[in-house]
């Protein structure tokens, strides 16, 4: 794992060369790492490198003041000027690897100072970090001490192989990539394949409807023709030919209509139905999303897909490509019964139809720019909404509600003036094409006018091509305010397979194992952690027996709140591992496991329902015995028979008519009715009447009993209650042990516990 | 200061000459003045009873009424009537305004009556197809069958619904 074979085949073949000459007999490469900044934070690439005998790096940046134990070779390679420098090892050099706010830096120390140091993007801690372990166990085996398993790398519990990805997923398991981007749009096929018969069952209605409109026309040739033309002209012509045709052209309307109110009907009955089923995969695929997907997210904008965008895309599919289809058959037919009827005049027609072609093809892309913009502004709109309105108790406290309107207004002009864009293209674009037309038709009535001059045509030939021909342009028209709908419709489509298209990032295990019942023993080893590039936990080591209470605590942004998150499984480790019960976690399906964690967080979430329904959110199928038992337990259920209406109270969006006291404990009610063997707590900082806090205190004293409990401890009760505490600082473990234990010893716990005392007598006062 | 809750059911309740419902624990200890709250209103009635003292705290917990002794159950149920009023709704007359708040005229099982909506809110769909009404002054309205309305009413009420 140290010595690894294919540190060689790994290098870019760039570095393999100037390696290999730096490189003395009998020595190997051991690791890499490559850079991609220089000291100055500028994007240049350079190479360290760890053989069984030394250090290597070209371009360090080395201290002045410690240059020695340095043994130096200049040489010219691509143009600039490499300095490659050596350190042999010894057991007093130290290598190590540190990161913030997306650069890291590698240094090396010798006893007395920094010898060396290198800068690097976060895009390069992975290895950076791998280095490091590689030297530090290439130094244990030339010290002979143990090699400590513990800090190696990560293995994925599912397929066995090795995590290098620093943000811990394993690569072997992880789906494949996504699809290439064809157009949204197409991909909208798939859900039409469950309704594919009345699909082909509207697309043949179409057909025959735009065909049976097409029929009067074709008779009225006839008509005039064989029929009023001569009569005119003084020929004998029978009444009953032209009540025939009368009645042909009644009935073809008849028909035309019976079967466009059938077309109408299927196609909107399909389309409803597409967008519900984009409606409804879209948002399950969502709750399937882990935690990290939304916190990247506004609620609004979410909210704007899964109504807005599916919306656009019904309307797309029920009106605006239904009336493509008919008019793409109007349009074909019509060109044949034009080519028909006059071949010459059909050309002549088309003149203008390139012209067209090549506008439409131009105004579709800045459409298309206009209308991705438009969703993001609208989208944008609704976040604002989504952000205030809950928080409207914030707005009022601080009399801010002009400059909430005030951003409103902001986000409206902005999607105002990005729809103004758009409408100044279409609008330019619209009459061109009406204009084209005419210029079309035009050229018509001229050639009509030759051909007639030379006896090439008849009145009812004409009749019937300036018919066709005005179905054909008109068409033509409509269908190209398709363009708008379109583009319109495959920016919404674009936005809703965003969602679809991604990835939880807290993967199922592809060889999971079923938990039964937990027993609770937790085991943290070397577990890192970080937040975009923010490392929060730096190797985190800790063992938690059942039925143990351990208290965490620490000064805020410590990396509590990450370790919970990490334990609940919100978040995979970055590296090392959590077992529960001697399993990695990451092998338990996902739903399974937390089934068997019970979490009470310091804000708590009530949804919009009952208080009945809030306390078995959990177990919606528990009995109501159930349910008063575990609001007893939790102290709420005389608080709850005070409601009006008792346990089917209503409680509004974050249980508003409550007290914060009072959520807290249905909050317990409803961890408690879960009865689970591993319990969170996220202590609640704000302070309560004593009444009530006696109440929480016992309430979470029925809570903790017997189950392995991980508190984010405030309350020096809780403290004191606890097995052991944890003192967590900059995200490592400071202190371990009991609560008197820790304030004999006077450390960091009995710092932040003097701190507090002082806090709570000072309110006393 | 904590009271015992009873729930072997061997209690007795009374009125006194007061008119107060008094409570009469196995040890003999009595309390005065005690009211009885069902704990699930509208899911459940006939379940989960709650007699609690005027501050709130309980005393006993009564699963299932049929439980409790014959007298027992008929003073419990005469104290919940008097404290509960549930009209049902039998019939809609009219609603004066599409928009709300607006003024219902209705008949129920207690007589005819007007009463103001505040909003759509207000108008609440039950499990098993039951509605709840509320109006401006908290009082409810129980529709327990929406489809067994006459027409007009089943009109107006799929406005809400």
């Amino acid at each position: 794992m140290d010595f690894n074979p294919d540190s060689w085949k790994s290098l870019p073949e760039g570095w393999r060369r100037q390696l290999a000459s730096q490189l003395d007999d009998g020595e190997t490469l051991i690791g890499w790492f490559e850079t991609d900044l220089d000291h100055g934070l500028h994007y240049v690439a350079g190479l360290v490198a760890l053989t069984n005998r030394r250090l290597l790096a070209d371009k360090p940046h080395v201290e002045n003041s410690v240059f020695t134990n340095a043994a130096s070779s200049n040489s010219e390679a691509n143009g600039h000027s490499t300095a490659w420098q050596s350190w042999p090892l010894s057991s007093d050099l130290e290598l190590r690897a540190a990161d913030e706010a997306g650069i890291g830096t590698l240094e090396l120390f010798n006893p007395t100072g920094r010898l060396a140091y290198w800068r690097h993007t976060a895009a390069r801690t992975a290895s950076a970090r791998r280095l490091e372990s590689q030297w530090s166990t290439l130094q244990a085996r030339r010290s002979h001490a143990a090699v400590d398993a513990s800090t190696g790398p990560t293995v994925c519990p599912s397929c066995g192989a090795i995590i290098t990805a620093s943000d811990g997923m394993c690569t072997a398991c992880a789906p494949g990539p996504p699809p290439p981007p064809v157009s949204s749009l197409f991909r909208l096929v798939t859900f039409a394949k469950p309704r594919a018969t009345m699909v082909v069952l509207g697309l043949v209605l179409t057909f025959a409807g735009t065909a049976a409109s097409l029929v009067p026309l074709y008779l009225t040739m006839p008509l005039i023709n064989n029929v009023l033309v001569p009569r005119f002209n003084g020929q004998p012509v029978s009444v009953q030919l032209a009540y025939w045709y009368l009645a042909g052209l009644f009935g073809s309307a008849i028909l035309a209509w019976l079967l466009n109110w059938g077309r109408l009907y299927v196609t909107s009955w399909v389309s409803e139905r597409i967008a519900s089923d984009l409606r409804t995969q879209t948002y399950s695929h969502l709750q399937q999303l882990s935690l990290e997907f939304f916190g990247g997210k506004r609620t609004g904008d979410l909210m704007s897909r899964i109504s807005n965008d599916t919306d656009r895309i019904c309307v797309f599919l029920s009106v605006s490509l239904v009336d493509f289809i008919s008019d793409t058959v109007m349009i074909v037919m019509a060109a044949a019964v034009l080519l028909y009827a006059s071949p010459l005049l059909a050309l002549c027609t088309l003149v203008t139809f390139p012209i067209i072609v090549w506008l439409v093809y131009g105004v579709r892309r800045r459409l298309r720019h206009g209308f991705d913009q438009s969703t993001v502004a609208a989208a944008h709109l609704n976040s604002v909404l989504a952000d205030t309105i809950p928080g409207i108790r914030v707005v009022k406290a601080f009399a801010q509600e002009h400059r909430e309107i005030e951003r409103f207004d902001r986000a409206d002009r902005h999607l105002v003036s990005i729809n103004d864009r758009v409408n100044i293209v279409w609008s330019f674009f619209g009459p061109i094409i009406g204009f084209l037309t005419e210029l079309g038709l035009l050229a018509v009535w001229i050639a009509s006018v030759w051909m007639i001059f030379h006896d090439q045509i008849n009145l009812g030939i004409i009749y019937l091509f300036t018919g066709a021909l005005g179905r054909f342009y008109a068409r033509l028209e409509s269908m190209l305010r398709i363009v708008y709908s379109t583009q319109r419709a495959a920016a919404s489509s674009h936005r809703i397979f965003e969602i679809l298209d991604r990835v939880p990032t807290v993967p199922e295990p592809t060889k999971p194992v079923h938990p039964s019942r937990l027993e609770g023993r937790i085991e943290l080893r070397g577990v890192r952690f970080k937040y975009g590039t923010r490392e929060v936990l730096h190797g985190i080591d800790m063992q938690i027996e059942p039925g143990e209470m351990i208290g965490l605590v620490g000064p805020t942004g410590a990396g509590k709140s990450t370790l919970i998150n990490l334990i609940c499984r919100f978040f995979d480790v970055a590296e090392g591992e959590i077992l529960v019960d001697g399993v990695d976690i990451r092998s338990y399906p996902v739903a399974e496991y937390r089934k068997h964690i019970g979490i009470v967080l310091q804000d708590p979430f009530l949804f919009y329902g009952t208080i009945a329904e809030n306390i078995a959110y959990g177990r919606p199928d528990a009995s109501q015995a159930e349910i008063v038992a575990a609001a007893r337990a939790a102290r709420a259920h005389e608080f709850i028979l005070q409601l009006p209406d008792g346990y089917d109270s209503l409680v509004g969006e974050r249980g508003q008519s409550l007290s914060g006291g009072e959520r807290q404990r249905i909050s317990i009610a409803r961890a408690l009715l879960i009865n689970p063997r591993i319990l969170i707590l996220d202590e609640a900082t704000s302070s309560v009447d004593t009444e009530t806090e006696r109440e929480i205190q016992i309430a979470l004293d029925n809570l903790i009993r017997g189950r392995t409990t991980i508190a984010i401890a405030h309350r020096l009760s809780t403290l004191r209650k606890a097995d052991r505490l944890v003192v967590v600082e900059r995200g490592q473990i400071a202190e371990i042990g009991k609560h008197a234990q820790l304030l004999h010893d006077g450390g960091a716990y009995a710092r932040l516990h003097k701190a507090q005392m002082e806090l709570v007598q000072g309110v006393g006062i | 200061m904590t009271h015992r809750i009873s729930t072997t059911f061997d209690f007795s309740l009374e009125h006194d000459a007061f008119g107060r419902l008094v409570l009469t624990m196995p040890d003999g200890a009595q309390h005065v003045g005690v009211h009885p709250v069902r704990g699930f209103p509208i899911s459940d009635p006939r379940r989960g009873v709650a007699v609690c003292t005027v501050e709130g705290r309980e005393l006993a917990w009564i699963d299932e009424m049929d439980q409790l002794s014959p007298a027992a159950r008929g003073v419990l149920e005469a104290e919940l009537a008097q404290r509960e009023f549930l009209p049902i709704i039998k019939r809609i007359f009219r609603v004066s305004l599409q928009t709300n708040p607006c003024e219902w005229e209705v008949e129920t099982d207690r007589g005819r009556t007007k009463f103001l909506l505040k909003s759509g809110d207000d108008v609440r769909r039950l499990e098993n197809q039951r509605a709840l009404v509320t109006d401006a002054h908290g009082i409810r309205y129980l529709i327990p069958d929406p489809e067994s309305l006459d027409r007009h009413s089943r009109r107006i009420l799929e406005r809400y619904l």
